[in-house]
């Protein structure tokens, strides 16, 4: 690709990654993966465990190395130069399945400790912003509580809310409902769906049919490594192409 | 037909389950007929433990007079002690001079105070006088030269004062230095790393004393001629670097125990390594390792009568040597009691101290 070409889609591309290769050790876990994802636009990734789906999102905000092919988000190439790295990190939340808050600190610390160390926003402001998206997520009364305090629904909303008080311009869910209890999916669902609908950028993975075919622009299907088939949720559910594919939906909705 | 329960349980208190010092007895001492031979069986066998302790150290003791002439109890003498007194506490520092030592003593305690209580809540001034200008003005008031203090060296120093600047020194350096080897053990420099096991298994496979001793008498054949250093400093690097190793992998145990995930949040809300590592990991790694830190202190603490080996005087030394005076001969029960009682008082402290943080710091998630 041509440094013209590439300065062109910077405008109204995100996310891109081209031919991307990545091994641990030997093994190869993903294999030529092409990917531009607009901006605004909302993405679902599904497929089978171990199929990379993780790896292939963690790879975009350099929580794994690729070692092959280019990764750029947001107009930057994605190369071992840590500001470059730091750079994309503060534009890019992620919200993993396991909460990942932080156990020592209350939940208003939680959300406050990046913009304050990372955008050295004063401390007042940072707690005005964090209790902004605390308000959004609805769960402002749990401010001064500490993470182990909450349930799991409300440690994932804070989760969410901890990415947004740096203001990312995209953000990357990592199965963020799938270690929740039944009655607390939807509620943390319903903070992603409201989120989308505002405009941001999303790369998720889920099994969230039901997530997808709301806010989804396209839904990527991945196996072995390998993007197997993507299409706009209408067609992907109603008349999926690939072997693979049709036998995965059939397993996913037969389950659930 | 369907049952359905239309008024709502009211919200009632907790049941009353402590009934008093008796109910709490009846319930814990005396409920099953082995639980009340297990009781009388224990206090029997504290009692006669203890008794005969106390009858030695107090009611038989004897704590007034001046001379050894005056011990005429069947327990303990404590004149013996009081009557060396100074010296125990101060070694040989100079009567005239000893208030420099208390004023370190009173300027330390108010240290401890702001960094460890909870009522001072400035914590960061709190550092800064203890870490920073602490130790210079310790320095300058202990060691003199300046400021129209006399000078005094070194090897005039002892007892418990020299106990306490042994074990505060090495203690105040192992510490960071130990956080420090440990974050190096697990970098991904292979240099780094490498230094770091090859120092904390090194150092960590020898005694203590052969490290004392290394420090004292092999090191200064190994420095160019004119380089001297202190025997009290060289004793102290020597001190400080061991303990460093230790606490190295106490730390480690800390940092190893902290779920990935941690790290990985921290970097992907835009934190670098540095700070990922002083707000987040480190903080949960060194609460867990509390226990561990506090152990190795009060090791450390302990070892620090070692240095009798080198000849330098702490508590026990000077209180060893005063048993040979010829004036005091036989007092040696005496002194080493003393000297126990001295180093539980401060061992049991950082015990206390240690638990009331963990409880302080215990923010409702169990791991
Ligand atoms: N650190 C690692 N070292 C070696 N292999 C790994 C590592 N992390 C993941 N893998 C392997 O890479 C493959 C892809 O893992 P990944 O976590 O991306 O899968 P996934 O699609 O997210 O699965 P799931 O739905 O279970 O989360 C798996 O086969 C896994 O065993
Ligand atoms: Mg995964």
């Amino acid at each position: 690709m041509s440094e013209a070409a590439n300065t062109q889609v910077v405008e109204d591309v995100a996310i891109q990654l081209i031919g991307m290769h990545k091994w641990y050790g030997e093994f190869h876990v993903l294999k030529d993966i092409n990917l531009s994802v607009e901006r605004g636009e909302k993405i679902v990734v599904c497929g089978p465990s171990g199929s990379g789906k993780s790896t292939m999102i963690r790879c975009i905000n350099r929580l794994e190395e690729h070692q092959q092919g280019q990764i750029i988000v947001d107009g930057i190439e994605l190369t071992n130069d840590v500001k470059k790295i730091d750079e994309i990190r503060r534009e890019v939340g992620m919200v993993f399945q396991h909460f990942n808050l932080f156990p020592h600190l209350t939940v208003l610390e939680n959300c406050t400790l990046a913009p304050i160390w990372v955008r050295k926003t004063p401390k007042e402001e940072a707690e005005e912003i964090a209790m902004k998206f605390l308000e959004r997520v609805k769960i402002p009364e749990q401010a001064l509580k500490y993470p182990g305090q909450l349930s799991g629904g409300q440690q994932q909303r804070v989760a969410i809310a901890r990415s947004l008080c740096m203001n990312p311009r995209i953000m990357l869910f990592d199965e963020p409902t799938s270690a929740l209890d039944p009655e607390m999916i939807s509620e943390v669902l319903d903070t992603m769906i409201s989120l989308a609908e505002e405009g941001m950028t999303m790369i998720c993975v889920t099994h969230e049919m039901g997530f997808a075919k709301t806010v989804a622009d396209r839904v990527l299907f991945m196996d072995a490594g390998e993007i197997i088939e993507q299409a706009p949720p209408q067609e992907f559910f109603d008349n999926p192409q690939s072997d693979r594919t049709k036998l995965f939906l059939s397993q996913i909705l037969h389950n659930g | 037909m369907a049952i359905v329960k239309t008024e709502r349980h009211p919200d009632m208190p907790p049941p009353v389950s402590q009934t008093g010092v008796i109910g709490w007895m009846r319930e814990n001492l005396f409920s099953t007929p082995l639980n009340i031979v297990l009781t009388v069986v224990s206090i029997y066998i504290a009692y006669s433990a203890l008794s005969g302790l106390i009858s030695y150290a107090f009611i038989n003791a004897n704590f007034a007079g001046e001379t050894r002439d005056d011990c005429t109890g069947t327990g303990a003498c404590w004149v013996f002690i009081k009557a060396r007194f100074g010296q125990n506490m101060y070694g040989f520092y100079p009567v005239e001079d000893r208030w420099r030592v208390d004023v370190g003593y009173i300027l330390g305690a108010i240290g401890l105070f702001m960094v460890l209580s909870d009522w001072f809540k400035n914590k960061k001034w709190a550092a800064i006088y203890m870490f920073a200008i602490y130790p210079i003005v310790c320095y300058f008031l202990f060691y003199g030269g300046t400021f129209g203090l006399t000078q005094v060296e070194t090897s005039e120093w002892g007892g418990l004062f020299l106990t306490l600047v042994l074990a505060s020194v090495s203690i105040f350096v192992a510490l960071p230095l130990g956080i420090v080897l440990a974050l190096g053990r697990r970098s991904e420099m292979p240099v780094v790393r490498l230094l770091c096991v090859g120092f904390i298994e090194l150092i960590r496979g020898v005694p203590l004393i052969t490290v004392l001793f290394m420090a004292s008498v092999m090191l200064p054949l190994f420095l160019p001629e004119g380089v001297n250093f202190d025997k009290l400093v060289r004793a102290l690097v020597g001190m400080s670097l061991f303990s460093a190793a230790y606490m190295a992998e106490v730390v480690r145990g800390g940092l190893q125990a902290i779920p990935k995930g941690q790290m990985e949040a921290a970097n992907s809300l835009g934190l670098g390594y540095w700070k990922a590592m002083g707000l987040i990991i480190l903080p949960q790694a060194l609460k867990i390792s509390i226990p561990s830190i506090v152990n190795t202190f009060i090791g450390l603490f302990k070892d620090t009568t070692l240095v009798l080996i080198i000849g330098l005087l702490d508590l026990l030394s000077v209180v060893k040597a005063g048993t040979t005076d010829k004036e005091w001969l036989g007092m040696a029960t005496e002194g080493y009691v003393f000297v126990a009682a001295v180093f539980w008082v401060f061992c049991f402290g950082m015990s206390r101290y240690s638990i009331w943080l963990e409880n302080k710091l215990h923010t409702g998630h169990k791991r």
